[in-house]
């Protein structure tokens, strides 16, 4: 792992300014700005909703955004050719969140798949990638089952396997711990850290399990209605959730997201969602004389 | 009262106009993207490339064969029923060969093949790439830089093309058997013993083309809608249920439409 700090003298791998994107005139994203440094952990937080997962759909090209720019070594997403674009895409992994193995191939298959169409290495050397791959995540034995023989967090395995077959510079990871129980789990996240510091990779993860992102992030950034809340090294976020609430509304809100708690900033804006005016409105128009 | 937008038929019928067009437009940037391709994988065919398309011959052809036999075998079989009165009243029943050739293998063949083909073939593809993109498993493709349309829609479309190719030719053969078997049963022995001399002396080369081009245009047709359905699924189970309905309900349209524009071409152009 490398100091999160320390970042003033370094390239980043990954710039994205003033992002906007909209969804039928709502703004999902809203003037985002990140950067990603090389080798760094960076753990993009947030509730359901929050634009998280529309701004890693932005990262890797699969969504335009409306408005703001997306760097990605340097290069301007927005300006690429489809084919400029899939040289950047070679250059990095994605694990879904439900792995997105191709269900018509083998284990073993999928983690080919990439080395097959985009090198020209011979099927015997292809072959003992793939085992090594395998072997990374632990699953050399399950190399000629098909995705429907294997379990939610197998499939994950695999999925991050075919992620780091043509040994990428940056890895995204969408809700890595999602629908998995708390062992394999952590075990997800061990194996991210494994990777990370393996191969010197940077890493983003989205994500809003709280236990996981702690366990395995440099730097976080929560989200918040599309905007960023706060951006900092873990130990803040660890020092707001461990201190007192301090009566400020954006630390309240952080520190509630991030202690789970059932009473705060987040529940008391749902709460205000203006229900009695409504009813009161409803009622008026009803009831109204003449 | 004010107009209400939803409601106003003039409205709405131009919505359904633009929609249709703008169906129309998607369908035909995924056959120049899909061509593009096409000429990239010719100039640089790799293995798995053949290995893709002989897997969906295989599935979009040996799957519709049995039920395309027995369609096109009974189609024969009711022409011949049906014309032999008439045919009869006018002393003309040794034509029955050369009528059914002429309507089954210029229109019969072609169009009932293809609508057997939609609901096979076309529903199970557009299920297929659904599922796929509900799986995030098209996405992931597209980050692993592989492009969908090369290792998907493209296998699909050639195989659904050549397909029916191959299947207009066997219902040609179903419906002229189909007719035989009635012209054997129900017309005198005059009748059957030179129906194969008669349809080959009654038809004409543009006969037969004719039917496969149209063929070649129903599976171009329903390759194209199948997988346009299909990688427009939204909103997960239901959406892969609606897609596999709409591209039995627009390919048979499309197929209808196009037999219909190739119809006309041909009678302009004296085929």
């Amino acid at each position: 792992m490398i100091d999160a700090n320390d970042n003033t003298a370094r390239e980043p791998v990954i710039r994205v300014a003033d992002l906007v994107k909209r969804f039928d005139g709502r703004a999902v994203l809203d003037g985002v700005s990140l950067e990603v440094y090389p080798g760094e952990m960076l753990v993009i937080m947030g509730g359901s909703g929050c634009g998280k997962s529309t701004l890693l759909r932005n990262m890797i090209g699969s969504m335009t955004p409306d408005e703001g720019e997306v760097e990605i070594f340097g290069r301007d997403t927005l300006q690429l050719d489809e084919s400029e674009l899939d040289e950047v895409r070679k250059r990095f992994g994605i694990l879904f969140q439900s792995g997105a193995l191709f269900n018509s191939m083998t284990v073993g298959e999928n983690v080919a798949l990439p080395l097959r169409e985009h090198t020209d290495l011979d099927e015997a050397t292809i072959d003992i990638m793939v085992m090594m791959k395998l072997e990374q995540v632990g699953l050399r034995q399950a190399e000629d089952l098909m995705p429907s023989e294997i379990s939610g967090g197998m499939k994950k395995r695999v999925g991050l396997a075919r992620a780091v077959a043509l040994d990428p510079e940056i890895l995204f990871y969408d809700e890595p711990s999602a629908g998995l129980d708390p062992v394999t789990s952590a075990e997800i996240d061990h194996l991210m850290m494994d990777l990370a510091q393996k191969l010197g990779v940077a890493s983003v993860v989205v994500t809003h399990e709280m236990d996981s992102a702690f366990r395995i992030a440099d730097r976080m950034i929560m989200l918040d209605k599309g905007k960023v809340l706060m951006e900092g090294p873990r130990s803040a976020f660890e020092a707001i959730r461990d201190g007192a609430a301090t009566g400020e509304e954006t630390t309240d809100l952080i520190r509630q997201f991030l202690r789970g708690d059932s009473d705060g900033p987040i529940t008391r804006r749902r709460q205000d969602s203006g229900y009695e005016e409504d009813i009161l409105h409803a009622a008026e128009a009803r009831y109204a004389p003449g | 009262m004010t107009a209400n937008a939803a409601g106003n038929p003039i409205e709405r019928l131009g919505g359904r106009v633009l929609k249709s067009f703008r169906y129309a437009g998607g369908l035909s940037l995924l056959l120049a993207e899909t061509l593009r391709w096409a000429g990239k994988t010719l100039a640089a065919p790799k293995r798995r490339d053949v290995r893709a398309l002989g897997e969906q011959i295989v599935r979009v052809g040996i799957k519709s064969i049995g039920i395309v036999a027995l369609v096109q075998g009974f189609v024969g079989v009711i022409l011949a029923l049906q014309l032999t009165p008439t045919l009869e009243d006018y002393g003309q029943e040794a034509q029955i060969a050369t009528v059914i050739g002429i309507s089954g293998f210029r229109m019969l063949a072609p169009i009932f093949t293809a609508v057997v083909l939609s609901g096979f073939a076309g529903a199970s593809i557009a299920a297929e790439l659904g599922t796929m993109v509900v799986a995030e498993e098209i996405e992931a493709m597209q980050a692993m830089a592989l492009n969908p349309i090369r290792f998907l829609v493209l296998p699909r479309l050639v195989a659904t093309f050549l397909v029916m190719l191959l299947l207009t030719t066997f219902a040609d053969v179903m419906i002229a058997a189909g007719g035989y078997l009635i012209a054997h049963l129900a017309l005198g022995a005059e009748v059957y013993s030179r129906y194969w001399e008669r349809m080959r002396d009654g038809l004409e080369y543009k006969d037969y083309f004719t039917g496969l081009i149209q063929g070649g245009v129903f599976g171009v047709l329903i390759g194209l809608i199948s997988c346009y359905e299909g990688l427009h699924v939204r909103g997960g189970a239901e959406g892969v249920g609606r897609a596999t309905t709409m591209t039995v309900v627009y390919s048979i349209v499309a197929i209808v439409l196009a037999a219909c524009v190739c119809t006309v071409i041909f009678y302009v152009f004296g085929f």
